[in-house]
């Protein structure tokens, strides 16, 4: 009998590994236990609990913070499925809150409004696991040097808008590309331009693809929307507002994570895009001011 | 030898990785079309839920539940989870192997670990069989295991972590997840048998 008290917990491979038995789903925005179980009964692999969804928080402006811990816990005793939460950048108070609540992923997120301008929290100090958003790749790397164990593109939460989501997993995913072709000599000089840690990049150019998984967020409103960010190359996806904001919540929830199963079949598309109702109402990204973008957040 | 991936969700890419490091030619499986001419089916790590509900919405569960009579199936974690008789809790699941299986049987996310396992099996196909390398996550437990199924694998506790039914095996931890392929070699070899 091998002796278990060799035991092993809070490894990188554990806490990479969660996010990869998230891919291929749909992790949706709650913010109330009713919400959480819709989302759950309609197919949610995991649920983000925060007290507003992006397009409220963008309404109602003021500062918006980690949410309360007896919401996130109401939602936890609710259903099976994992329970992420949401903490300003850089407030690793906050992360040891909801470390302390046993949540299984922490959002470092731009969609809060950030703590710290000019440091993002030390990830590898946790136990749990990290998520953080990204634009680039070399601000996907920097999140995975300081710990982040899956990344999102960070899209522009709360509009519904998709074209801020589809530029960053087009430039995340452009940029590996290139980086496939890169002599080796070029690397150091290339991290250097990218500001990103030399061994991640690569790391990143030997497998093909970022070091952890990278799902895509900000703007995803529709069936239609999710087949596209997953025919574009992410690994999965969240949606925020798009669902909760929207006429038929648990319907549309249901439509979009079989089109993110099916995102390679039009006929299936179609079939799961008839009647959802009305879609949240969105907001076009170029008619929102340059200050009030939050995907510009983090550093 | 054609071996399927149920691909509704979860990390199928990683099991499909593996195989085809072995040679072996791996497929997608997303709707009943796709389990012909398959040899074997695995199911993957990922949210149970999800794939039963995906499962039942696009007709695989009868499919499934024969494939599963007829050819070999394997399923880690999720995937062991499908395929038990009973999950203590109201949710798909194909009943093909005589096991109850406890969901999250460890804990949260912050209770998922690494540790070494002896499993004898798997000296069918390496000769020196040192300690297995398993990655719990969010696992299940196998509580009981009843009629024709048997334990494979134990905790030093003695609580069951893999199991096999004749050509159907469970394993509560993620072989695709680690380097090593003893865990698919054996699968092929009870395809091949």
């Amino acid at each position: 009998m091998a002796e278990n008290n060799n035991k092993e917990a809070a490894t990188f491979t554990v806490k990479a590994g969660l996010a990869q038995m998230l891919k291929g789903g749909v992790i949706m925005d709650v913010v109330t236990a009713e919400h959480a179980r819709i989302a759950e009964d309609s197919g949610a692999v995991a649920v983000m609990a925060l007290e507003r969804v992006p397009a409220d928080i963008r309404a109602d402006g003021g500062v918006a913070r980690m949410s309360d811990p007896g919401l996130i816990q109401e939602i936890m005793e609710t259903v099976s499925i994992p329970v992420m939460a949401k903490v300003r950048i850089g407030h690793f108070v906050e992360a040891q809150i909801l470390e302390s609540l046993g949540v299984d992923y922490i959002d470092e997120s731009e969609v809060l409004t950030p703590a710290d301008e000019a440091h993002h929290i030390n990830k590898n100090d946790f136990n749990v696991p990290f998520v953080c958003g990204c634009r680039n790749l070399g601000e996907a790397l920097r999140r995975v040097g300081e710990g982040a164990a899956m990344i999102r593109t960070k899209g522009e939460a709360g509009t519904g808008d998709v074209v801020e989501a589809v530029r960053h997993a087009r430039s995340v995913l452009g940029e590996i590309g290139r980086l496939q072709n890169m002599p080796d000599e070029e690397l150091m000089a290339y991290a250097k331009d990218i500001q990103a840690p030399y061994d991640l990049v690569k790391q990143t150019k030997e497998l093909g693809r970022l070091p952890v998984v990278n799902f895509a967020a900000g703007g995803l409103a529709t069936p239609a929307d999710a087949a596209l960010m997953m025919q574009l190359g992410v690994d999965g996806v969240f949606v925020g507002s798009g669902i909760f904001k929207s006429g038929d919540p648990a319907k549309r929830a249901n439509a979009i994570v079989k089109a993110t199963t099916h995102y390679q079949d039009p006929k299936i598309l179609a079939e799961v895009s008839r009647n959802l109702g009305e879609p949240m109402v969105g907001r076009q990204i170029s008619d929102i001011p340059e200050q009030e973008l939050i995907a510009d957040r983090g550093w | 030898m054609n071996i399927g991936v149920l691909a509704l969700q979860g990390d199928f890419a990683e099991h499909i990785s593996v195989l085809r490091k072995l040679g072996v030619e791996a497929h997608e499986v997303r709707l009943p079309q796709d389990l012909e001419k398959l040899d074997g089916l695995i199911i993957p790590g990922g949210e149970s839920t999800t794939i039963g509900k995906l499962a039942v919405a696009y007709e695989l569960m009868e499919p499934l539940k024969r494939f599963g009579t007829e050819k070999p199936l394997w399923g880690t974690c999720a995937g062991a989870i499908f395929l038990s008789k009973d999950a203590r809790r109201e949710q798909p699941l194909l009943g093909l192997m005589d096991i109850t299986v406890a969901r999250n049987a460890f804990g949260r996310q912050i209770d998922s670990f690494e540790t070494d396992l002896d499993v004898d099996v798997l000296k069918r196909v390496d000769e020196n069989n040192p300690p297995y390398h398993a990655v719990f996550i969010r696992a299940p437990l196998i509580e009981s295991v009843k009629g024709e199924a048997q334990p494979l694998a134990t905790l030093e506790d003695g609580r069951v972590v893999a199991a096999q039914q004749g050509h159907l095996l469970a394993t509560s931890f993620h072989p695709e997840l680690t380097s090593d392929d003893r865990f698919h070699r054996y699968f092929l070899h009870m395809v091949d048998a």
